[in-house]
């Protein structure tokens, strides 16, 4: 399964190849890294129907989470849309209303409980 | 009966009566003299009284009325003496010497039986026919002159007058002034005071301003904190899978080197990781530490690249905070080969905070009012400028009217509604970077378009 992981923060990189090793050695997991959601926009139309899942952060300089999820969900040819999680520092209700409202199919608040997120990640990936 | 009276006395009488009232009114002797001029007023009496023993006993001198004209004008003479000091009296005693030497003479060489030289005589006569014109010249010499006098008296008198007014305006004059004075010492006592406040008014305003720019920061602090925070648990944690991970391996009959190998260069770079993140939350607490205390001034090599790119997350995050909607391009045009320049590293940062906190809500604003296909850019723009450093702050925001880009750096001047700025952020601004390190600070904009923010700071 592909996952596309959008952070402005580089080890983000670092962090999830490690959390993931057994998944990415073992091959259930691959995973490719945007650093903003122009970056994530590009690389999806160069991989469309690829990426199955992506995890994208909400608070990043330029495009954020949000306008991605709503590009991916609406602009994306040809469906269908992959998954979206979005992750973000803040936990607010504004911020969790609108990611429902533009299609989120999760929404996960920093500091990301890997284990609760692999648990998911399996379900989906063998769903 | 001519025979047997002296009528010459009362002749005599006629005489010296009239010239003691010409003296009494002339000199004003009842006020001067006033014994004396009763004396005078019986003058009349010794002749009258001699006329009458005389005129009873018929008896006959023709020499009387020369006795008695001697004494009383003797006694004229006496009191014009006594009043010597007033100038008529002295023209008068002039004007009468002649007339009174005349007489005596002529009385001595009666009594004598002389007899003058024919030519003496006639002259002696002349001399005698002189003395009354002498005498009234000498009458008119001494009215004119009393009449001068009473002038000069008056004169004297409203001259008097006039100085004691002067003199009575004078110490109003100088009532007024000290009343004035006391009341200008007050006033200069209150308003000592009153600045007094206000230095210590624009002190508590200065706090108050860093600690409203802080508060501002609060929720960008918060996140800039939480994400290194985040790193170093998530490191932390799976350091510790790693760990479990190559006791595991170790355990193992056949143990796997290569796998054991990349466990401990991943566990080797972890740490390095965990160590980063912390340094960055703690530069972050660090900062906002510097931020909120007052100024100790001390100068040091800054690099004006970090402290940009520090300060321009801090801001960016502050307003995500209170705007989740909001969002913009951060662009960093950073010099790569930059000077270090010797500066209050926590004042330069208030002043970029206060540039980038200024363009975000520009920015917001224009964003605000719906214009199709705006996307909010922020950008900062390092570099080197012959012996300066040059730090651009621009936004495409809405820009600075014409009208208001000379008052921006005006304390107290803000064009956000009230209660949300304080309007001093950018004239400390300027105080910072003009007076505190010699540099300049000035303002590019073009209202609906963009607003550049130019500080240069030598080297």
């Amino acid at each position: 399964m592909k996952i596309l992981v959008v952070d402005d923060e580089p080890d983000v990189r670092t962090l999830f190849e490690q959390r993931f090793r057994r998944e990415i050695r073992s091959g259930e997991f691959s995973f490719s890294f945007a650093y903003s959601g122009e970056e994530a926009l590009t690389f999806l139309t160069g991989h469309h129907s690829e990426v199955v899942l992506i995890l994208s952060d909400i608070n990043m300089p330029g495009m954020s989470g949000l306008e991605l999820l709503r590009h991916v969900k609406h602009d994306l040819i040809p469906p269908p849309p992959p998954l979206v999680m979005m992750i973000t520092a803040y936990g607010d209700t504004d911020s969790y209303n609108q990611a429902m409202e533009l299609g989120a199919n999760d929404f996960l608040t920093k500091p990301v409980d890997f284990t609760a997120l692999k648990d998911k990640l399996h379900a989906i990936s063998t769903a | 009966m001519n025979r047997y009276t002296n009528a010459d006395l009362l002749l005599a009488i006629g005489v010296v009566m009239l010239l003691v009232q010409l003296v009494r009114r002339l000199l004003d002797v009842p006020q001067r003299l006033p014994r004396w001029n009763r004396l005078l007023s019986w003058l009349w009496a010794p002749a009258a009284v001699t006329f009458a023993i005389t005129a009873v006993l018929h008896y006959k001198n023709t020499h009387l009325d020369d006795a008695y004209l001697l004494v009383a004008v003797g006694a004229i003479v006496a009191t014009l003496l006594r009043l010597r000091h007033y100038r008529p009296a002295r023209t008068l005693l002039l004007g009468l010497a002649p007339v009174v030497l005349q007489r005596f003479i002529s009385v001595c060489l009666q009594l004598g039986g002389y007899q003058l030289l024919p030519p003496l005589t006639t002259l002696f006569k002349i001399f005698g026919s002189l003395d009354a014109y002498w005498f009234f010249a000498m009458v008119f010499l001494a009215r004119s002159q009393k009449k001068a006098l009473i002038k000069q008296e008056q004169l004297r008198e409203k001259e008097e007058q006039e100085r004691q007014l002067i003199a009575a305006q004078n110490a109003e004059l100088e009532r007024l002034v000290a009343e004035r004075t006391a009341a200008l010492t007050q006033q200069a006592a209150e308003l000592n005071t009153a600045l007094d406040e206000l230095r210590t008014t624009q002190g508590q305003l200065i706090q108050s301003e860093k600690m409203a720019s802080l508060g501002e920061l609060t929720a960008g602090i918060a996140h800039e904190i939480q994400n290194p925070l985040n790193f170093v648990n998530n490191f932390a944690d799976v350091s510790a899978e790693l760990v479990a991970e190559l006791e595991e391996e170790q355990a193992r009959p056949t143990r796997d080197a290569g796998l054991e190998d990349e466990l401990l260069r991943d566990l080797k770079h972890n740490l390095f990781k965990i160590n980063q993140h912390g340094q960055r939350a703690a530069s972050i607490v660090r900062g906002m530490l510097e931020h909120s205390r007052a100024s100790t001034g001390e100068r040091r090599l800054t690099d004006l690249n970090a402290l940009a790119d520090e300060y321009l997350r801090l801001a960016y995050h502050g307003l995500r905070a209170k705007d989740k909607t909001f969002n913009a391009t951060l662009q960093t045009d950073f010099a790569p080969v930059l000077p270090l320049v010797e500066a209050v590293a926590p004042d330069v940062g208030r002043v970029l905070l206060n540039l980038f906190n200024n363009a975000f809500y520009a920015v917001q604003k224009r964003q605000q009012l719906g214009e199709a296909g705006y996307a909010p850019t922020v950008r900062v723009q390092t570099r080197r400028v012959g012996d300066d450093v040059e730090v651009r702050v621009r936004d495409n925001g809405t820009g600075i009217p014409e009208a208001v880009r000379t008052k921006v750096f005006q304390p107290f001047f803000t064009t956000k509604p009230s209660g949300e700025g304080t309007g001093l952020g950018l004239s400390l601004s300027h105080d910072i970077i003009t007076k505190g390190h010699g540099g300049t600070l000035s303002v590019e904009s073009c209202e609906g378009e963009f607003t550049e923010f130019c500080i240069t700071l030598p080297f």
